[in-house]
């Protein structure tokens, strides 16, 4: 087991080293240092102050190592600043990146929480209804709504979402944030009500097809020989099978609750990471860009190693060497 | 008294692609209490679907389009929903095929018979799980208390197998139904399970209904044989009737392509031809188109069953019609 573990975190150590390189080739393929210095410094400044910016920030120096720079370029910096967890200052607006981070992992987890158990919540109950009427209307419904429901644009929901619910019908407001807990619940209604029908497709549809795998198994057979009623069969014998695969979907999803969301943090105005990393992209903002994707490459990591050892938990047969 | 199960005219259709296809179609048997009746034939005959209808577990888009299952004189085919539930694993209960697969990998085998046992009486979990402990020894388990905790994968498959038994014997049922119990086995695996169902079968006077396409069981386990082809039963009798008096020719060619009861040196005879598949079913008799005998009724007509002796009956136009005798090649 612990050799397990000790082998596993080599792996991922190996992941996170390459994450960091295809990063970093990735941002200097597309942009330069000077790009990132006129975005941080606007664009009419005189070349000397670009060049003094790029001094103070170090992205004066060689991008990879070279004869005379083996320490002295920017891939080695990269990596240094990394791994010893010393994130700097934003290359935007020279705030502290650590400090970044705390304020806006609150409203980030205030977002994603609820809406990862509120997901959860409604698509397993509304898939394990699904698979129990399997090849019936309310089965083939179930799925012609779910592929409608995956189909449509996460945009469109929120666009759709915003104009009905916040302009039209005026029942919560557009978008906007504030930590008063009085407040809170109407700023995150929409968020909320978007991201649950954005994911509730796709969810509904994989955990549909866990569930009758398993319900067509030998095992199955045997329970209804027996005389177990259906309702017990999926309680007790589906659903703790399915486990395996619904682990691997959702502990892999925790880890990036820390990480907020994208799409849904940027549309609503929410001060979270998920919107502090899309800044980081418009602005070219490098040090906090890969102070996201470092964190979340290794949340990534650590969520496929706690996968791994819950299959131990929930599944007898597996054991890990 | 009368029998303990009537199966009349059973049909169960599996949808084709033109129309509703018969895999089982018009079966009829009938079992006496205590009795070991065999139901032969090869794979694809139906002889699973037949005992899956008996239970009622026909999987979708599998349907019972017609016929009547009487356990006790009571028809299951009319029974509610719960109330055949109620039936299943406490009358009849039947073991499978596949022992591998046939548990619930992630739950403890004794929970799994407790499981049964607790469906269908109020005992405490303790007292289920002392019967429990009773069935694991009395079907063979070494060292029963340590196997009750154990995970399927723990064990081997005749174990396995043991404990699916255990679990059907759990709630003392009146039929076994037993498909294919040893296929999966060993062969010395499955000369015990043979001999554990021969003995529980005695001790227990139980009636089983065995599934198999293995006439070395049938011909140690069986007091009655029902011959299936193609989805329907072509010749029902004794043991004896069976091995020594076959008549349907298909009985006859199955028989002699036995290698246990073949001359050493001598090449197996074969029934010409493959067994059609259900989509090219003719009107008549399914055999005709294999069959050395066949003549003009054979494929416009389904032939009836004809009795030739005592609870011998041959479904066959050549038998009925005096052109095929008893006991003549």
């Amino acid at each position: 087991m612990l050799a397990y573990v000790i082998r596993r975190v080599i792996y991922g150590v190996g992941v996170v080293f390459g994450v960091l390189l295809f990063l970093f080739v990735l941002f200097f393929t597309v942009t330069s240092p000077d790009d990132v210095a006129r975005k941080a410094l606007g664009e009419r400044v005189p070349p000397a102050v670009i060049e003094q910016w790029k001094a103070n920030h170090g992205y004066d120096r060689p991008l990879f190592p070279g004869p005379g720079a083996w320490t002295e370029n920017m891939l080695f910096e990269h990596y240094r600043r990394m791994l010893t967890f010393d994130f700097g200052r934003s290359d935007a607006d020279d705030t502290p990146i650590v400090e970044r981070i705390r304020r806006g992992m609150g409203p980030s987890l205030t977002l994603t929480l609820p809406l990862f158990i509120l997901s959860l919540g409604v698509a397993i109950p509304l898939s394990l209804l699904v698979a129990f009427f399997r090849e019936t209307y309310i089965d083939r419904l179930g799925v012609v709504i779910s592929v409608l429901a995956m189909s449509v644009s996460i945009l469109l929901y929120i666009i759709g979402a915003q104009y009905l619910v916040g302009r039209i019908l005026h029942w919560f407001p557009i978008s906007g944030f504030d930590s008063d807990p009085q407040l809170i619940i109407r700023f995150l209604a929409l968020p909320l009500l978007v991201g649950i029908m954005a994911g509730i497709g796709g969810d509904v549809r994989f955990y549909r097809t866990v569930f009758l795998e398993e319900s067509n198994t030998d095992y199955v057979r045997t329970a209804r020989a027996k005389g177990c009623g259906e309702g017990r069969i999926m309680a007790r014998h589906v659903f703790r099978n399915s486990l395996i695969p619904l682990l691997t979907r959702v502990i892999l999803a925790i880890p990036f609750l820390f990480m907020g969301s994208l799409l849904l943090e940027s549309f609503f105005g929410i001060p979270g990471l998920g919107a502090i990393t899309v800044d980081a992209i418009q602005g070219n903002d490098f040090s906090v860009l890969r102070t996201m994707v470092y964190i979340g490459s290794l949340l990534f990591v650590f969520g496929q190693i706690v996968t791994d050892l819950s299959y131990g938990l929930v599944d007898p047969r597996v054991r890990l060497e | 008294m009368s029998p303990l199960l009537e199966v009349e005219g059973l049909t169960t259709c599996f949808p084709g692609t033109r129309g509703p296809l018969p895999i089982v179609d018009g079966t009829h048997l009938s079992m006496e209490r205590g009795e070991v009746l065999a139901l032969v034939g090869e794979s694809g005959c139906g002889k699973s679907m037949t005992a899956l209808s008996l239970m009622r577990l026909v999987p979708k888009p599998g349907r019972i389009e017609a016929g009547r299952v009487l356990l006790d004189g009571r028809d299951l085919l009319e029974l509610r929903v719960t109330e055949m539930r109620a039936v299943r694993g406490s009358r009849m209960a039947m073991i499978f095929q596949e022992p591998m697969t046939s548990l619930n990998p992630v739950v403890r085998v004794g929970e799994q018979v407790v499981e049964a046992i607790r469906l269908h009486e109020p005992v405490s979990r303790a007292q289920a799980r002392e019967r429990c402990l009773e069935l694991f020894a009395e079907v063979g388990i070494p060292d029963p208390q340590a196997r009750l905790d154990v995970y399927p994968h723990q064990l081997s498959g005749g174990l396995k197998q043991r404990v699916m038994i255990a679990m059907a014997l759990s709630t003392r049922p009146d039929l076994l139904i037993a498909d294919e119990p040893t296929t999966a086995l060993d062969v010395t695996i499955q000369a015990q399970i043979v001999r554990l169902l021969q003995e529980l079968q005695r001790s227990r006077g139980m009636s089983i209904l065995l599934i198999t396409h293995d006439l070395g069981i049938v011909n140690e386990l069986s007091d009655r044989v029902a011959v299936m082809y193609a989805g329907r039963i072509v010749e029902t009798g004794s043991r004896v009737d069976i091995f020594r008096h076959a008549t349907h020719p298909y009985t006859r060619g199955l028989l002699r392509s036995n290698p246990v009861l073949a001359a050493p040196g001598e090449r197996l005879p074969e029934i010409a031809g493959v067994v059609p598949s259900p989509e090219d079913w003719s009107p008549g008799c399914r055999f005709a188109s294999r069959c050395r005998h066949c003549f003009e009724p054979c494929e416009a007509e389904v032939p009836g069953a004809t009795p030739v002796g005592e609870g011998h009956g041959v479904a066959c136009h050549a038998v009925a019609q005096g052109r095929l005798e008893g006991d003549a090649e």
